[in-house]
């Protein structure tokens, strides 16, 4: 059962952000509700007012600027899944989408809700972390690009301000001799350790220039490696091969692995191992 | 009494207009009431079942424009000025059952029948999207239904069959 509550139903952003200015805490933005709807219903969260933001024009396309790729915040999964700009420039992105959940979630949960819930088993930040994404983050009289990295800061928690609303997801799109994947392990539709590798080498093929890591579900949110991808790039393709087992361990360790009725934190960090090499060997093939 | 006599006098209403079964609706709604239990309790039609209540199971499945969701964590006022659909519109209006009806029949797709409108929804969805699916791809598209009887293989059956009836009927 669902409690009673109002509903906005604003047309702009302005008017979203300044809505939550006025309500505060007593307010939500609802969007495909897949996640806060069932919060609600629980009553693990309550609201007096939802602002249904589904009727702001111009933030459910996908399009192609330069080389970047910007994602309006309401695109919902199912929407990603078929986007042809996708499958022409990011396929990891789509397989994830097409992995989310369900048919009926991904049918009207958006990418942004799932982005701004920072429930800790989704599976997009850590890719769009790997992918050096860009959030942008608007209000009333203001506009500001939060990287990926530091957009996830716990368990449902990002870094948005009350009044800001996230309004699109901007990824480059990957350069030439380049290569990524997103691996996930869970019990059903519930990923319990995500994994995503990027991978950039020379012209030859032989040594690799860049290297992104970056880990989710396992912990309270998604985290990237700087330490694991030092052991990655920089040198030929066979060192960073032969040092996948001990990058994975320490991916292992910073993903703040829980343990829960989906494994031990011991398994999920070796899973978090395993996930990598696979990424990895998925990610060069690309390349 | 019914619900709309016991809402409170300052509660916000949504008038809503929508086709249901391809009949027209004009009702209003609070903004918490959910689907599920509109067009159960309020309309009548009780083929979608409240099972899991998280969008897990799939019991609850309801075409609106022809895609499926979950009607239990879908909020009734969404569905203005769409069409929905339930199992108790698929048949014609002479009564005639749909192929996929008629190959859960035929195939034995179900046991208890709890999941079963749910299930004949979603394969209508995938059909009308993908008309020859593939079994791997049915069975990506309907993970996210669930039944607890059959273990599947006579679900399967009934869809695969279903669509080569659908195709046939086409060309």
């Amino acid at each position: 059962m669902l409690r009673r509550f109002r509903l906005e139903e604003p047309e702009s952003v302005k008017e979203v952000s300044e809505l939550l200015g006025r309500f505060g805490e007593a307010a939500r933005v609802y969007a495909g509700g897949t996640e806060l709807l069932l919060a609600m219903k629980e009553g693990l969260v309550q609201y007096e007012r939802l602002i249904n933001v589904k009727n702001i024009k111009g933030l459910n396309e996908v399009t192609l600027d330069k080389d970047t790729i910007r994602i309006g915040a309401l695109c919902t999964h199912h929407q990603l899944e078929n986007a042809p700009l996708l499958h022409q420039n990011l396929a990891a992105l789509v397989k994830l989408e097409q992995n989310v959940a369900n048919v009926r979630v991904r049918q009207v949960g958006t990418f942004g809700g799932n982005i701004c819930f920072a429930e800790p088993h989704a599976d997009p930040g850590t890719l769009l972390m790997a992918l050096g994404a860009q959030m942008i983050a608007e209000r009333s009289t203001s506009k500001r690009e939060i990287p990926a990295v530091d957009f996830f800061v716990d368990a449902y928690e990002t870094c948005l301000e009350a009044d800001e609303v996230l309004t699109e997801i901007r990824v480059p799109v990957p350069a030439d001799k380049s290569g990524v994947a997103y691996l996930k392990f869970g019990y059903l539709e519930r990923p319990s350790v995500g994994v995503a590798v990027a991978l950039r080498v020379d012209a030859g093929g032989k040594s690799i220039q860049d290297a992104t890591i970056a880990v989710g579900c396992a912990g309270p949110a998604p985290k990237r490696v700087p330490e694991a991808e030092a052991l990655l790039k920089g040198g030929s393709v066979d060192e960073a091969k032969a040092n996948l087992s001990k990058a994975g361990e320490i991916a292992g360790g910073a993903s703040q692995a829980i343990s829960d009725l989906h494994g031990s934190q011991e398994y999920k960090e070796h899973i978090v191992g395993v996930l990598l090499k696979r990424a990895f060997g998925s990610a060069l093939s690309q390349c | 009494m019914s619900k709309a006599m016991l809402r409170r006098a300052d509660a916000q209403t949504i008038p809503i207009s929508f086709t249901l079964n391809g009949r027209l609706q004009e009702i209003a709604v609070e903004p918490h009431e959910l689907l599920l239990d509109v067009v159960r309790e309020r309309l009548g039609m009780t083929g979608a079942k409240r099972s899991c209540d998280v969008q897990v199971c799939g019991a609850c499945t309801l075409l609106v424009d022809g895609r499926p969701v979950s009607a239990c964590t879908t909020l009734a006022f969404e569905v203005r000025d769409r069409s929905v659909m339930t199992i108790e519109g698929l048949a014609d209006d002479n009564g005639k059952l749909h192929p996929l009806q008629e190959a859960f029949i035929a195939h034995g797709g179900f046991q208890c029948g709890f999941c079963t409108p749910g299930m004949i929804l979603a394969a209508k969805a995938l059909l009308d999207e993908n008309p020859s699916p593939t079994e791997d791809e049915l069975k990506h598209f309907m993970h996210g239904n669930i039944c607890r009887c059959t273990g599947y293989k006579k679900i399967i059956e009934s869809i695969m069959a279903a669509a080569k009836l659908m195709r046939e009927s086409r060309a």
